[in-house]
């Protein structure tokens, strides 16, 4: 018996039917040829996050970051007319990589009027315009104007920064975020401004740990532990069932219930949390600002009384955690090759007035990491038998994890799109048409 | 730090533990999993039923402009959730199944 609601065809999956539900194939996440495929077809392509406005606070901030699924690395920077900027991060002179400190392949961040080049000097403006050669007058005709850092379309949406790589692309990143980003517009991210960042390579295929964060049908088992011992028993024994799903798109969202900020009964969680008043599901205590009341229509969709987070999958590779009392966690998954990524965990919360709001901030944040500890660990066990390519290649999907079904489908739709545009128009077209 | 970070004369009991005053929670992780469980424990036995007043001694500073003994405080009640973890759940230093994977703090707070 569901304990929630499911739309009139029986299930969420269902709902949709032209995801199936058939057991399906991971072939996508296993092969470098597939990757490859990837990089072209959708990140090369596809509006991805790059950052947030807050990290750009004055005129001249800027930031680097790479985008190696996407062959380049970009610059981000706010003008002196406050506009936020990106550029390909190369020297037009010959190729160097522009702006980077001590390692070229670590990302960097500052405050600066120009940008000069490392090797021979060349400065080129916030606005990327080129401003100085070193010894100008040894070139052959060169026209300045001619050799401005090559622009990247750069949006931003409710603070978020958003690059596109593909210079014929004409969807907007609000247009490219549908009905999902639509429904998230208002809510108050500009006071979420108190940020714990974390990092960490993990040994899998970048849509792998999506699955893992996609699902919480794991959670009562692979989390057991993190419970007292009580409450893990009986999570375990009413499993996982989502308020709602929604799809739009190539992206989807989860609605889910929570109850454990504050929790019904106290000695339902441990000590700490009953102390620094905070866990799992974030402060107990909501943060005094407006704008969390009336929440935007996008979250908590169902205006379930139970409601506790909604986990949104932006495609590709942006997921956006909205917790009830008041705060924001991001998750990015930035492949490396078919089998590596680089995983970022962003926690967003109102700065804390004193120690004891701080600290239930911290508990949060740890409590999150190692929650994740445990999910990056399985995912190279995952991708280990994955790769292995046993006679096992086809594998059932429940009905909540209809948001890895339509993850894959939407990866197998932007390749398959891709190579039918690429059939039809021949490869040195397309590199006339990048030109224009 | 080669010097024992100062903490508020009121919370003498804690100098033994003063070590746990490391101002990331890379390095507060660190010094967990470099721990034993018998250190851990009589680190959390210590400070846990004195933590409302470790918060309340801290509160009565803005956050923003703490004295340095408070400050070294705060981190040491920040160490207390991070051990927290080994000693209310774990049983054991590492997080379980978490294997070499890692995950790293690139940005935090100041204080
Ligand atoms: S490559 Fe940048 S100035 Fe020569
Ligand atoms: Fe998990």
């Amino acid at each position: 018996m569901p304990h929630f609601t499911k739309p009139d065809e029986g299930s969420w999956t269902e709902h949709y039917p032209e995801l199936g539900t058939a057991p399906v194939s991971y072939a996508d996440s296993i092969s470098p040829e597939y990757y490859e495929l990837e990089r072209d077809a959708i990140f090369g392509r596809t509006w991805l996050n790059v950052g947030r406005v807050e990290q750009l606070a004055k005129k001249g901030s800027f930031f680097t970051k790479e985008l190696d699924a996407a062959r380049t690395s970009v610059i981000v920077v706010r003008g002196m007319d406050d506009e936020v900027r990106a550029f390909h991060n190369i020297c037009r002179h010959r190729g160097n990589k522009l702006v980077w400190s001590d390692f070229p392949r670590e990302e960097t961040s500052g405050v600066c009027r120009n940008f000069t080049c490392k090797y021979h000097g060349w400065r080129y403006g916030l606005e990327g315009e080129l401003t100085f050669v070193q010894q100008e007058e040894e070139f052959f005709n060169l026209d300045k104007a001619d050799y401005s850092l090559a622009s990247v379309q750069c949006e931003v949406w409710e603070g978020f920064i958003f690059v596109n790589l593909d210079p014929s692309n004409t969807t907007s990143a609000r247009e490219h975020l549908g009905e999902l980003g639509k429904g998230l517009e208002g809510y108050p991210f500009h006071e979420m401004t108190q940020v714990h960042k974390y990092r960490a390579e993990v040994g899998s295929n970048w849509k792998l740990f999506i699955d893992a964060f996609a699902e919480f049908y794991h959670a009562p088992v692979l989390h057991a532990k993190q419970a007292v011992a009580d409450e893990s028993t009986k999570l375990q024994s009413y499993g996982y069932e989502a308020l709602a799903y929604g799809l739009d798109g190539p992206h989807g969202m989860v609605s889910s219930w929570g109850g454990m900020a504050p929790p019904k009964d106290p000695s339902m969680v441990k000590p700490i949390e009953r102390v620094v008043r905070s866990g799992l599901f974030g402060p107990w205590d909501q943060p005094d600002i407006a704008g969390l009341d009336e929440l935007p229509p996008g979250v908590n969709p169902a205006r379930h009384k139970a409601w506790g987070v909604d986990s949104f999958v932006f495609f590709p590779n942006f997921m956006m955690l909205i917790w009830k009392p008041g705060w924001v966690l991001t998750y990015h998954y930035w492949p490396t090759s078919y089998n590596t990524h680089i995983f970022e965990g962003t926690c967003y919360f109102v700065p804390p007035k004193n120690a004891r709001e701080r600290l239930a901030q911290e508990l949060a944040v740890v409590t999150f990491k190692e929650y994740a500890l445990q999910d990056g660990n399985t995912l190279e066990a995952t991708q280990m038998m994955l790769e292995s390519r046993t006679p096992v290649d086809r594998f059932p999907l429940n009905d909540q994890e209809i948001l890895i079904r339509h993850l894959h489908a939407s990866v197998r739709r932007s390749v398959h799109e891709f190579q039918q545009q690429s059939a039809k128009t021949p490869a040195r077209d397309r590199h006339e048409e990048m030109r224009r | 730090m080669s010097d024992t970070p100062v903490i508020p004369a009121a919370f003498a009991d804690l100098v033994p533990f003063a070590g746990w005053a490391l101002p990331t929670e890379r390095e507060r992780y660190n010094k967990r999993i470099a721990s034993t469980m018998d250190q851990l424990q009589s680190f959390y036995d210590t400070l846990f039923p004195r933590l409302d007043d470790a918060i309340a001694h801290i509160d009565q500073f803005p956050l923003d402009d703490l004295p340095d003994d408070a400050k070294h405080l705060l981190w040491i009640c920040c160490a207390l959730v991070t051990v927290s973890f080994p000693v209310e759940v774990w049983r054991q230093a590492r997080v379980p199944d978490s294997g070499a994977s890692s995950f790293d703090a690139v940005l935090e707070p100041a204080v």
